[in-house]
């Protein structure tokens, strides 16, 4: 009997569904609360701070002058186009984003810290914001930071060797102008962290919401200034993080210095209007690509001029470098391009930081290149899907005019399976009688590639100071039988610890639910990278692989002497090892107990402890999504009818924990595509800072997924499982989008900025209807 | 997000709460269902010095009358009381039609009828409901009760009639008897958000033509409208698409419509036009 492959429920669901989870709030008991006093203004130089009056017992208030010896966030990257810029832990002497934390409260409740922290008057003397990368860039700009006086902080170019002649050969170039508005990845529960000094040992505990436990301790113990040992770092049950909760933020920064200053227990859970206004922000890129294309439609060349609007600083550990650089690495997507010319630039400005977000820069490139495939049919006379089949990537491996390696893919399969299962021919004749009667359908394609589980030497070749990647397991069975797996990576509600549980289960034959996976601890886990960019079931699942292989072998080495068999005869499955062939069989928990309790019998060392590691260079998964819209021309309004996804993510070791990690996506695809927008005024003001406002879609905007699969089996990965993390959201925005477009293709209306509002869609089909009196006269 | 400090009282009669908020005056907020003033508590937009909370107060919700009398609203009564239509005809129909678009299902078992009405969010539905249909308004302070039309109650964002010193307490909405056709259409960004652009109507049609009107539009302005201009040209106008045209070009020019990040001025206009006319649409039909 295998586990693999079988859609166990996950072992997690019973704590969190009967609510005993423990989320970060959960450990504030018995702590002081912290409030912080942030800048209402989006630039300018801090000419004093006011602190308030406080009678004793009343809480204290600290600014940038009291955090003697901390330094400032300052992570690395080796290129020479990289402008490094220090984020301080408070502002000092000049803020540069709006929400920036200036000054912090310490009171009893959190109610008496916003209190304190309400009248903190912090005195600034203004400077006009610079908001939006244009003006940034324009000529005499003012420099967000001296140290980038240009406002780049790092900058790709590259242009192959026969790009102008490409060019010079095509039939058709299209152009694109492409925009993605500023986004949040809303995790449910916000950032927040309590940190609490033992008097014993002098050591500061740091539980916090958050998806790299380790890393946050080497970057806190090098701000802070402690020895890393001293510092413990959990990760407790996190509500979500989708990559805004892999940085190290200044408020955990001061969290970690109060705690120690003042010897007690601190806690800042995060609001949502902070969360909105001060964790981080993605997504704010403006795209100007041309695609050079043969009469055949065979793209021969791709020209891009990238901008990413990455904010006042730079994220600590992966950097600003994340979007413009993967933008610029990562373009081609699964087609092939064999001349390119490509520009990205990395622009600072005074607003929130950019950080990752599920898919980072995929769901703009996967928009641009399946917009280019759609305007270039269409230019061309060719069917959409057809222009599709003559340029996806079909041999491997594949290398891209920036140097990525494609391992096996089935780009093409996947999408006409997609295609298939859709029935094109049927959408068309249903959207035909529909336009007879005024209403709007579209279909809309998207094939896209989605780089999972790579470890060191892709961050090593973007330069990265601290080069993450690589994972590292521990496993122990105990002498019940039962199996811990110690894990460096740190799931925060994929249900990473069924399907671990699952991999352990079928290499040592014991089910699942005896294997505990340990994570998100730096006292009792292997140090490694955390949970992002699609890695822990392929490089936890390898390491965690590697581990279990060893562990098996030693039960096997015992059982054999125990049954007086060699050593090869044994196999272990169902709870026993066994003699196939025979009626010998001895139960795990008897082998545990003798490799613990009897270990001078084997001549081995005593007990089960194993440990694995795994730093493989990446697979790419793949997947073909296909949405169907209808668009009500009066309002903008869009409503999604269907959507179907066929992906390909290798060997699924739990189907049911893929599919919802597509369903999330999907859901934040269609948010990026239709909903989310963070909007600053001309001040610098955050008008988008609740719930209310920044419109997440819900369960109601959200249409079940017909999903389904397919399986190609790398090399590059161990467990043949593929990363599956982002795909949903990296390609349903094109989806949705170019379905919205196929809708609206008798208005000529073109849909080129994400995400396409109601208002957006309404306006630009009546303003067409204006120009065009050949479209329906009524609109 | 936590509110600043404030006091708490929980009066059991209305006579007790009128004493009450007649004491305290300016720095007391009445509490209802709580789902709009909470989080304005939260955000510090709001910063009451006491609570008076008349979810104890007896006597204040519940729904009597029917479509062909009238009904009457208790200020306290829940919007799920109109999940179900709670009498027949179409004044009922009507109501339970338009509840359905006020936010979400756990906001609408709190949120209270007069509670929506005091607070005069301009996209509120039942500060539309009452505008439109002429509602009748009952305020109790401890000097007598006072009955103040709708017309007269709402005078602009999150601004009414009300005095500190009193409370909301009856909401009576004249007849929508037989013969009547009614429509609504809103229009928001998803289901259960505040309406970009809303059109309530009723009428009554004979033989084609229209004898009778009721339409108003919400979410455009800082407060529901009433079009009684609009509502005369209807009268004696064929029940078809061009005169629901007509009429909603007439109120598109007539209102200057507010704006906000989810609608710009023009947008917003457009999208009045749609709503009025296939709210006419669905009362016709
Ligand atoms: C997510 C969300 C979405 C929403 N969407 C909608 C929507 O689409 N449409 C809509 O109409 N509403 C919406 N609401 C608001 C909701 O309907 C509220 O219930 C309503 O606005 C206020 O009613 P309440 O009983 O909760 O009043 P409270 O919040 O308790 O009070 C609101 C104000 O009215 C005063 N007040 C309350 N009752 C009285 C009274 N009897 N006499 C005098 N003053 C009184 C209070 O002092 C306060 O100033 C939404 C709310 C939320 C949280």
């Amino acid at each position: 009997m295998t586990w693999i492959g079988r859609s166990l429920p996950r072992l997690e669901d019973p704590s969190l569904l009967k609510g005993h989870g423990t989320y970060v709030a959960d450990h504030a008991d018995g702590a002081l609360h912290v409030a912080f006093a942030r800048s209402p203004l989006a630039a300018g130089e801090i000419l004093g701070i006011e602190l308030p009056e406080i009678a004793p017992g009343g809480g204290q208030v600290f600014t940038a002058a009291d955090l003697h010896g901390v330094g400032v966030i300052r992570p690395v990257l080796n290129r020479p186009d990289y402008r490094a810029v220090g984020q301080p832990a408070l502002a000092a002497g000049r803020v540069v984003f709006p929400g920036q934390a200036v000054a912090v409260a310490v009171a009893r409740t959190a109610a008496e810290a916003e209190d304190l922290a309400e009248q903190v008057f912090i005195d600034i003397e203004p400077q006009d914001p610079i908001l939006t990368f244009d003006a940034a860039l324009a000529e005499g700009a003012r420099a967000v930071h001296p140290e980038a006086p240009e406002n780049v902080l790092v900058e790709g170019n590259l242009k192959t060797k026969g790009f102008d002649e490409a060019v010079a050969q095509a039939a058709v170039v299209i152009e694109l102008d492409l925009r993605s508005r500023r986004q949040s990845a809303v995790p449910m529960e916000t950032r927040g962290g309590v940190a609490s000094y033992d008097r014993a040992t002098g050591r500061v505990t740091l539980v916090a919401s958050v998806q790299m436990p380790h890393m946050l301790r080497t970057g806190l113990a090098d701000v802070v200034g402690m020895a890393e040992s001293d510092l413990r770092v959990i990760a407790p049950d996190v509500g979500g993080g989708f990559g805004q909760k892999m940085s190290l933020f200044p408020e955990y920064v001061v969290l970690v210095w109060l705690a120690r200053k003042l010897r007690t227990k601190v806690a800042w859970i995060e609001d949502r209007r902070e969360n909105f206004l001060a964790s981080a922000h993605s997504r704010d890129q403006a795209f100007f690509v041309r695609g050079a294309f043969s009469a055949e439609g065979r793209l021969l060349a791709l020209d891009a001029n990238l901008k990413s609007n990455v904010g006042a600083f730079s994220c600590y550990p992966v950097t600003c470098g994340v979007e413009p650089l993967m933008a610029f690495g990562e373009l081609p997507g699964p087609y092939v391009v064999p001349e390119y010319r490509g520009r990205s630039r990395g622009v600072t400005t005074n607003t929130c930081m950019m950080a990752p977000y599920r898919g980072v820069a995929r769901p703009m490139l996967t928009f641009t290149m399946e917009r280019l495939m759609e305007k270039a049919a269409k230019a061309l006379g060719l069917d959409a899907v057809e222009i599709r089949r003559r340029n996806l990537i079909t041999s491997f491996p594949h290398r891209s005019p920036t140097g990525v390696v494609y391992d096996e893919g089935s780009y093409l399969q996947a999408m006409e399976a997609a295609v298939a299962h859709v029935d094109v021919p049927a959408f068309r004749a249903r959207q035909a009688r529909a336009r007879t009667e005024g209403r709007y359908l579209g279909l809309g394609v998207s094939v896209f590639s989605e780089r999972t589980g790579y470890g060191t030497p892709v961050y090593a070749q973007r330069g990265m100071g601290i080069v993450p990647g690589y994972e590292s397991v521990d496993l122990a069975m105990d002498p019940s039988g039962n199996v811990e797996v110690r894990i460096g990576s740190s799931p925060h509600g994929q249900g990473l610890k069924t399907a671990l549980a699952q991999l352990v289960a079928d290499e040592i034959g014991v089910v699942p639910d005896r294997v505990r996976v340990i994570a998100g601890d730096t006292d009792a886990t292997p140090y490694g990278w955390g949970t992002f960019a699609s890695r822990s079931m392929v490089i936890a699942g390898g390491a965690t692989k590697f581990a279990a292989e060893a562990a098996a072998d030693k039960l096997k080495a015992i059982a054999a002497k125990m049954m007086e068999v060699e050593v090869g005869a044994v196999v272990l499955d169902e709870g026993y090892a066994r003699v196939p062939g025979t009626n010998k069989a001895t139960p795990i928990p008897d082998l545990a107990r003798a490799a613990h309790h009897q270990s001078q019998r084997f001549g081995l060392e005593a007990g089960i402890r194993t440990s694995g590691f795994y730093d493989p260079g990446g697979t790419f998964s793949n997947a073909c999504h296909i949405c169907e819209v209808e668009v009500d021309i009066e309002t903008g309004g869009v409503k999604i009818l269907r959507f179907v996804v066929v992906e390909d993510a290798g060997v699924l070791i739990n189907p049911m924990i893929v599919d919802g990690q597509i369903a999330g996506g999907v859901a934040q695809g269609i948010g990026n595509a239709l909903y989310e927008e963070l909007i600053y005024d001309e001040d610098g003001n955050l008008l988008t800072t609740s719930l209310a406002d920044y419109l997440p879609p819900t369960a109601l905007e959200v249409p079940d997924l017909e999903i389904l699969h397919m399986e190609t089996i790398s090399p590059e990965s161990v467990t043949k499982a593929k990363g599956v993390g982002e795909g949903g959201t990296i390609g349903a925005p094109a989806a949705v989008l170019n379905a919205v477009a196929d809708a609206l293709a008798p208005f000529g209306v073109e849909i080129d900025e994400m995400p396409a509002t109601p208002q957006k869609i309404r306006l630009a089909i009546r303003n067409m209807a204006i120009r065009n009196t050949r479209a329906p006269a009524d609109v | 997000m936590k509110p600043a400090a404030f006091a708490y009282l929980a009066p059991t009669t209305l006579a007790e709460a009128l004493e009450m908020i007649d004491r305290i005056g300016d720095d007391g907020k009445i509490l209802a269902g709580g789902q709009s003033l909470v989080p304005a508590m939260n955000f510090r937009l709001a910063r009451p010095g006491t609570l008076v909370d008349i979810n104890g107060v007896a006597g204040l919700s519940g729904i009597s009358g029917d479509s062909a009398r009238g009904i009457s609203i208790g200020a306290l009564t829940r919007h799920a009381a109109f999940h179900t239509p709670p009498f027949s005809g179409p004044l009922a129909d009507l109501l339970a039609k338009v509840v359905r678009n006020i936010a979400h299902y756990p906001i609408r078992q709190r949120g209270t009828f007069g509670g929506s009405l005091s607070h005069a969010d301009p996209a509120s539905e039942w500060c539309l409901v009452t505008a439109t249909l002429g509602a009748t308004l009952h305020i109790a302070s401890l000097t007598g009760t006072r009955e103040v039309a709708a017309a007269d109650f709402f005078r602009g964002t999150f601004t009414t009639a009300l005095q500190p010193s009193e409370i909301l307490v009856r909401i009576d909405l004249p007849p929508l008897g037989a013969g009547w056709g009614t429509g609504f259409y809103e229009f928001s960004r998803r289901k259960g958000d505040f309406a970009l652009a809303m059109a309530l109507t009723a009428l009554r049609i004979e033989g084609g033509t229209i004898r009778e009107a009721r339409l108003g539009v919400g979410g455009v302005a800082d407060r529901a409208l009433r079009l009684a201009k609009t509502e005369a040209f209807l009268v004696g106008q064929p029940a078809h698409a061009e005169t629901f045209a007509a009429a909603a070009a007439m109120a598109q020019d007539s209102i200057d419509v507010s704006e906000d990040i989810h609608a710009g001025a023009d947008y917003r206009r457009d999208l009045l036009g749609t709503v009025i006319r296939r709210a006419l649409a669905e009362a016709a039909a």
